[in-house]
């Protein structure tokens, strides 16, 4: 006898393709959020397959905070090129020309102005209705009761209070003009399904999240990569060099590296198997207070 | 579940290192992690049956719980901890900071966790004031459903409306964890007990698969391990049995349906129908139906990025592509021509409504099922069902939470199947037109046979009926309609008592009162309906009588057409007011005695008083004629307190939903 069952990757993958569909079918003017991190390149191949042999009917815009890892912008410029997918970066320009940076305005007001003010405006200009983005509910707490489409009102903000209930695979996609749906296809994905995925599907990544050796400083216990000549020198003076890698990307500057020997998905799996730190705590910017990634959500960040 | 039987990986830990002497090859354990499975489960409890306690224990026994979110939790317990000393694993659950603070959660939550057998999806709802919009959300994705009871407690309310709702949503799986064992003394009678007495219970409900499992899940026996201290217990642990139960045939492989989401055209050669498999199996060659066309055709391709498929089943997300040009667009259904789902405009269905505000039957919702949105006419409540008792009753609305049998009409057709037969088309949302929000959840009982359908749908054979009717002098607009329109019941308020009693300063005090409150009122009394209808009648008793029955055949048109009657009239004798009960009806007539002494008349009312002195009129009741004392008067005034008295049948009046209906 048959046994229809699918692998539990086969049927995250399936519910994704569903979710991504059901936002183009209903939207008129959706949007990919790329972020350039492993959970977004996993969503990016989930948006690909879900209209093969079509091309994916909307861009990929990347909120630039202009201190990404290079690394990072020169994977997202190729494979946006190689894979033929409209991308838009977006930057707050004004904050930029005024030389806002975590090492000059620190980690709160950088993150404000150039990822969360960046990614409103980005929102605003391009008068998106819907815009994915790859967070899963295992990352953080609150956002274990985050809906797959997460309402916003006119002004981005996310009411914990007053979203809609979510039944099945039947999604309400009805929005006034101004407001908008944040949509999460891979809400049901855990890191480790993510790893799995990549290496099932051979998804290209950031070689940044492999093991090298790279120019590290320790700042607070965090290993801190030296990018760029923009790091204060006297930090950037304490540099040593370290295997590490990377379990998230961001900015480099906030970002912290894990001292780690896993150079390929395998070992990566293994270390991530055997390992005690969940993989936010290395994104600096969770430390500025408690219950601080809902604070961020209220006010539109991810 | 192959890979049990592979002796090289059996052994594998999921959480890494060697056990029992192999070592781990990642490789090999990734090619075998891959293909497990996902189970979604419920769990329904609430926190004082130690639901979180069980929760923290599956993720945190299957070493899941990563160690700095356990030292957060260690700083967080110390700050607002409920558990003394202990860590406290319902913080670790709940997740935003509002209901951390007020220690309830109060939304579902989902958790993430694996073994080596399954992947596991836990959709943790809370047992209290929101449970059923909760509940019932969690419960919509989930194969099997965990009901935790309280051994100390038993078989209480709470697990009786639990189990209600995981059989309402369809859940094939049902697992009583009788937790707290350790409180009884790991006692096998009370555990037995507690089975034989949910067993009776469980049989009314359609619950295909239900079991029953002894735990405490604070001492982690037969949590994640088999019990040691319940020897009398033969059966799987919690994670034993959760990692096995077979759920891969619950789903619907019978009927094809394939509900067009999207519709792909990159060039002008190729059209792509792409949607998720919602049940059976989607061959290809096979002949199909288009669904509302009945245009038919083959299957040419299944189309993936991974290749092209010979079959696809639920839940997959596939393309397929048609042997012939056929106009499909989104919310059209592929089906096969032998076995169709239903295609009506009119259905039966359970209803659990979900918003704050509370329904309102005239709002015309958008409905969305298998991709397909359409208005809906909210036609009939035929019952509201008591998730407690069980017990129905008859309702106008629905209010939050609440759960109704419910007739629909929807503005085209729409293609499915009893939620019963198929999960994936027999589900629906409402969404108010005016908020977007989604207001209401439904599950498919069946079609309506036409003639069990409510005097306010219309198709062929209505339109039939109602010539019938009009030829008949029946009219299309139900009494029911009317009211709703003006939000209130029509009725009749008969205010009976002497001349000079103050009967009509009542009445049109009360007229205005209503008339200014937003009611549809019309008030009758002697003068207005004896200087034309009556005029031919004197104040006989016969003629009086006659005179009231006109007055009784008014009212009740006013009243069938929903409107309110004020009706003063002495109305003098017992007979003559059960007269008037009999035409107007008993439900809708409220009878308001005017208690005035005949002294208080005289003075109110000297100039007609003299005249019946002087003989010059007769027939005044109370005087020469008998006035009965009503003495099943639902109101009985005194005109001393005429300043009140109209505000006491406005209250008299809203109590019982006469005005304002809502």
């Amino acid at each position: 006898m048959t046994e229809y069952s699918l692998s539990h990757l086969k049927e995250l993958e399936a519910e994704a393709i569903h979710i991504i569909r059901e936002v183009a079918a209903e939207f008129e003017n959706p949007v990919m959020l790329y972020s350039i991190g492993k959970d977004s390149s996993v969503m990016v191949r989930l948006a690909e397959k879900a209209f093969y042999p079509s091309k994916v009917p909307f861009p990929l815009m990347h909120i630039d905070s202009k201190w990404k890892f290079r690394e990072m912008v020169e994977f997202r410029d190729n494979y946006a090129r190689e894979n033929g997918w409209n991308l838009i970066v977006h930057y707050n320009k004004a904050a930029y020309e005024a030389g806002v940076g975590p090492f000059t305005h620190g980690s709160k007001y950088h993150t404000d102005v150039m990822k969360t003010q960046a990614l409103l405006e980005g929102l605003n200009k391009y008068k998106f209705d819907a815009a994915f983005g790859g967070a899963r509910r295992d990352e953080e707490k609150s956002r274990a009761k985050e809906r797959i489409f997460s309402f916003r009102d006119k002004f981005h903000q996310w009411d914990p209070k007053n979203q809609r209930p979510e039944l099945w695979d039947i999604y309400n996609a009805r929005v006034h003009k101004g407001e908008s749906i944040r949509v999460f296809p891979i809400s049901n994905w855990t890191e480790l399904d993510i790893w799995q995925y990549i290496r099932l599907e051979k998804i290209p990544i950031v070689p940044l999240y492999f093991a090298k050796e790279r120019p590290v400083v320790n700042v607070d216990g965090n290993l801190i990569m030296v990018d760029d000549d923009r790091m204060p020198k006297e930090m950037a003076a304490k540099a040593e060099m370290k295997m590490v890698r990377f379990r998230t990307l961001g900015c480099y500057p906030l970002t912290g590296a894990v001292e780690s020997e896993a150079d390929t998905i395998e070992k990566i799996v293994e270390e991530m198997m055997t390992v005690t730190v969940s993989e936010r705590t290395t994104r600096v910017i969770d430390f500025d207070q408690d219950g601080s990634m809902e604070q961020k959500k209220r006010e539109g960040y991810f | 579940m192959n890979k049990d039987n592979n002796p090289n990986t059996a052994k594998l830990s999921p959480f890494g290192g060697t056990e029992g002497g192999f070592h781990l090859d990642i490789n090999t354990y990734l090619d075998q992690d891959e293909k497990k499975d996902l189970l979604r489960l419920l769990t329904a409890g609430s926190v004082d049956d130690g639901k979180s306690t069980l929760i923290g224990r599956l993720l945190f026994d299957s070493k899941k719980i990563y160690e700095d979110q356990l030292s957060a939790l260690e700083r967080d317990s110390k700050r607002m901890g409920h558990a003394g000393e202990e860590i406290d694993y319902a913080l670790l659950l709940d997740g935003l900071k509002a209901e951390r603070e007020q220690g309830i959660t109060i939304d579902v939550a989902y958790r993430y966790f694996s073994t080596n057998k399954r992947k596991f999806i836990i959709a943790d709802t809370p047992g209290h004031e929101q449970y059923t919009r909760n509940m019932v959300t969690g419960a919509s994705t989930a194969n099997l459903a965990i009901i935790l009871i309280d051994a100390t407690k038993g078989v209480i309310t709470q697990t009786r409306r639990h189990t209600f709702l995981v059989s309402l949503l369809g859940i094939k799986h049902v697992v009583l964890a009788v937790n707290k064992m350790d409180l009884v003394d790991y006692d096998q009678k009370v555990f037995n007990d507690i089975c034989a007495n949910y067993k009776t219970f469980v049989t009314q409900l359609d619950i295909p698969d239900v079991n029953f499992i002894p735990l405490s899940a604070l001492k982690g026996e037969n949590v994640v391990e088999s019990t040691t201290k319940m020897p009398w217990y033969h059966g799987k642990s919690m994670l034993e049995f959760l990692e096995s139960v077979h759920i891969s045939s619950d789903r619907n492989f019978d009927d094809m349906r394939f509900p067009v989401q999207y519709v792909l055209r990159p060039d002008l050669d190729f059209r792509g129908f792409s949607a998720k498999v919602a049940s059976g199996i989607i061959r290809k060659g096979e002949q199909i139906m288009v669904l509302p066309s009945r245009k038919t055709s083959k299957i040419k391709e299944i189309i993936t990025y991974d290749g092209n498929l010979d079959e696809a089943f639920p839940p997959q997300s596939v393309t397929i592509t048609l042997e012939d040009e056929i106009d499909i667009s989104r919310g059209d259904m592929i089906v096969y021509p032998d076995n169709l789902p239903r295609v009506e405009r009119h259905f039966e269905s359970m209803l659990v409504w979900m918003d704050e505000k509370p329904m309102d039957p005239s709002v015309n919702f958008f409905l969305k099922h298998a991709n397909n949105t359409t208005r809906i006419r909210l036609d009939k409540i035929q019952y509201k069902i008591d998730v407690n008792t069980l017990q129905k009753s008859n309702v106008d609305f629905l209010e939050l939470n609440e759960i109704g049998r419910i007739v629909i009409t929807t503005n085209k057709a729409i293609f499915f199947d009893p939620y019963k037969k198929n999960r994936s088309t027999g589900s629906f949302i409402l969404i108010d037109p005016m908020t977007n929000n989604t207001v209401a959840v439904g599950m498919i009982i069946d079609k309506l046979n036409s003639e069990d359908l409510p005097s306010k749908i219309v198709d062929e054979k209505t339109l039939e009926a109602n010539k019938q009717r009009i030829h008949q002098g029946e009219c299309l607009i139900s009494t029911d309609q009317r009211q709703k329109r003006y939000n209130q019941k029509g009725s009749t308020i008969w205010i009976t008592g002497l001349h000079g009693s103050g009967k009509n300063e009542l009445a049109f005090t009360l007229e205005k009162e209503l008339f200014e409150a937003g009611a549809t009122v019309v008030l009758l009394d002697g003068s207005s309906i004896r200087s034309g209808l009556s005029k031919e009648l004197d104040y006989s008793p016969a003629d009086r009588a006659e005179h009231l029955r006109r007055v009784a055949h008014i009212s009740k048109l006013l009243n069938d057409q929903g409107m309110i009657a004020i009706c003063s009239f002495i109305s003098p004798g017992e007979n003559i007011r059960q007269q008037v009960v009999q035409i107007i009806g008993e439900d809708r007539f409220t009878l308001v005695y005017m208690d005035a002494s005949l002294e208080f008349c005289k003075n109110n009312k000297p100039e007609l008083y003299e005249k019946y002195e002087q003989g010059k009129v007769q027939h005044i009741p109370g005087a020469d004629l008998p006035f009965s004392i009503p003495e099943n008067a639902d109101i009985v005034l005194k005109p001393e307190d005429r300043a009140h008295n109209a505000q006491t049948i406005m209250e008299y009046l809203a109590d019982r939903k006469i005005f304002p209906l809502i």
